[in-house]
């Protein structure tokens, strides 16, 4: 079994829901959102999540879904403003990436030791996949 | 506290209800306790502009568990911990801790809640089988270091950030840097966290301490790279643990309520 450090997909048959410490609506009830990306819209079958504060800066994730699996995450948004934010991101963010679509099939509820960065992912990838109805 | 809470609840929608009280609960805890909100109670109390008494009833229960916490650490756990009033340190894991304790009352004994990484577990997921919480790899991004089993359990973990060393030693004023991540387990998150932040920041000497408090057991990765467990750890690998992972249908409930915590 792949290891991994996002444990989010695991426990989506409970009734699963998130938020930042910020005032942030519950997301889990609410229809697919009309999309919203700065770079136009998203494309078909892509769903993303929440913004997601963290104290280093917003974290955005979408998901693309394909026979009720999520096919691809994508970063939208990520902490960027100075050189040790890119640097990284760019190791963190694909590492996160490929656990989460691992996470799939991995038989762990929950994960102890995760930090800031990879908070706000989870945050907003759990929106997305609150909204994708997965 | 700008950290993302999780709530994994396996009694369906009837439970929406009292996952909505622990999300309004959570959002109540940062109001008061947010060091970040400049209007909080505890920011108020750090720059002396009110005291104790005329903060909401639950400053007082926290500052007198923080103090508890000082007193059965040495001093590792600090509410001073960057010389300026801050009990986020014991705050997240009582607030997560109330929060599965409400839902215990109002009938969804079957959860998970997760704050930055800070567990309790209540109750088991199903009939038969424990919950099964991975230990995230703390120099290995992406791996997990092992799978702690268990029911009606508190976890808590400590170590480096992903930014780099971030918990400071009380006594000394610099970074604990002896140890890489340390995690505890208990039946009470808020002492459970409140000690690994403490643990973490004593290094080499956590391991006799924890052997010492009753209560708790360790894992822990060194900064080298090599690993410790106090005999008692619930860990495993790939198989359900003996005891345990039978679905802990003999474990005792846990006390209705625990260090005087407002209910």
């Amino acid at each position: 079994m792949r290891a991994t450090l996002l444990a989010i997909v695991a426990t989506v048959f409970g009734l699963v829901l998130l938020l930042s410490f910020k005032p942030h609506e519950l997301t889990a009830a609410q229809p697919p959102p009309a999309a919203l990306s700065q770079d136009g819209p998203a494309p078909a079958g892509q769903v993303e999540g929440d913004s997601v504060d963290t104290r280093w800066g917003p974290v955005q994730v979408a998901i693309s879904v394909a026979g009720g699996k999520i096919t691809a995450i994508d970063v939208l948004r990520a902490p960027d403003g100075n050189r040790r934010d890119i640097e990284i991101n760019d190791r963190a963010l694909p590492i996160l990436t490929q656990e989460a679509l691992a996470a799939q099939s991995a038989s762990i509820d929950t994960v102890s030791g995760a930090t800031y960065t990879s908070e706000g992912y989870i945050g907003s990838l759990q929106s997305a996949i609150d909204r994708a109805g997965l | 506290m700008g950290t993302v809470f999780s709530f994994d609840v396996r009694h369906g929608e009837q439970a929406w209800p009292a996952v909505k009280a622990a999300v309004a609960l959570l959002h109540r805890v940062d109001e008061v306790f947010s060091p970040y909100r400049p209007d909080s109670a505890i920011s108020r109390l750090g720059r002396g502009e009110t005291t104790p008494a005329r903060c909401p009833a639950e400053v007082m229960d926290v500052l007198a568990l923080c103090a508890r916490a000082e007193q059965a650490t040495g001093g590792y756990f600090s509410v001073v911990p960057d010389r300026r009033l801050d009990p986020s340190g014991l705050v997240k894991g009582w607030a997560i801790e109330r929060a599965s304790m409400l839902l215990r009352e109002r009938g969804a004994p079957r959860h998970c809640v997760n704050g930055g990484g800070d567990v309790r577990l209540g109750s088991a997921p199903e009939p038969g089988r424990p919950w099964r919480v991975g230990i995230a790899h703390p120099l290995r991004p992406g791996d997990l270091l092992t799978v702690v089993e268990g029911c009606d359990l508190a976890v808590a973990t400590s170590g480096v950030a992903e930014r780099g060393p971030h918990i400071i030693d009380p006594h000394t004023g610099r970074p604990a840097l002896e140890l890489a991540s340390l995690t505890l387990v208990g039946e009470d998150l808020t002492m459970v966290d409140a000690y690994a932040t403490a643990a973490f920041a004593m290094g080499d000497n956590a391991r006799d301490w924890v052997r010492a408090t009753p209560g708790v057991e360790a894992l822990a990765v060194t900064a080298s790279g090599r690993t410790w467990r106090t005999s008692g750890f619930p860990a495993t690998t790939d198989r359900p643990a003996r005891g345990l992972g039978s679905g802990c249908v003999a474990r005792r409930p846990p006390a209705a309520s625990r260090h005087g915590q407002p209910g």
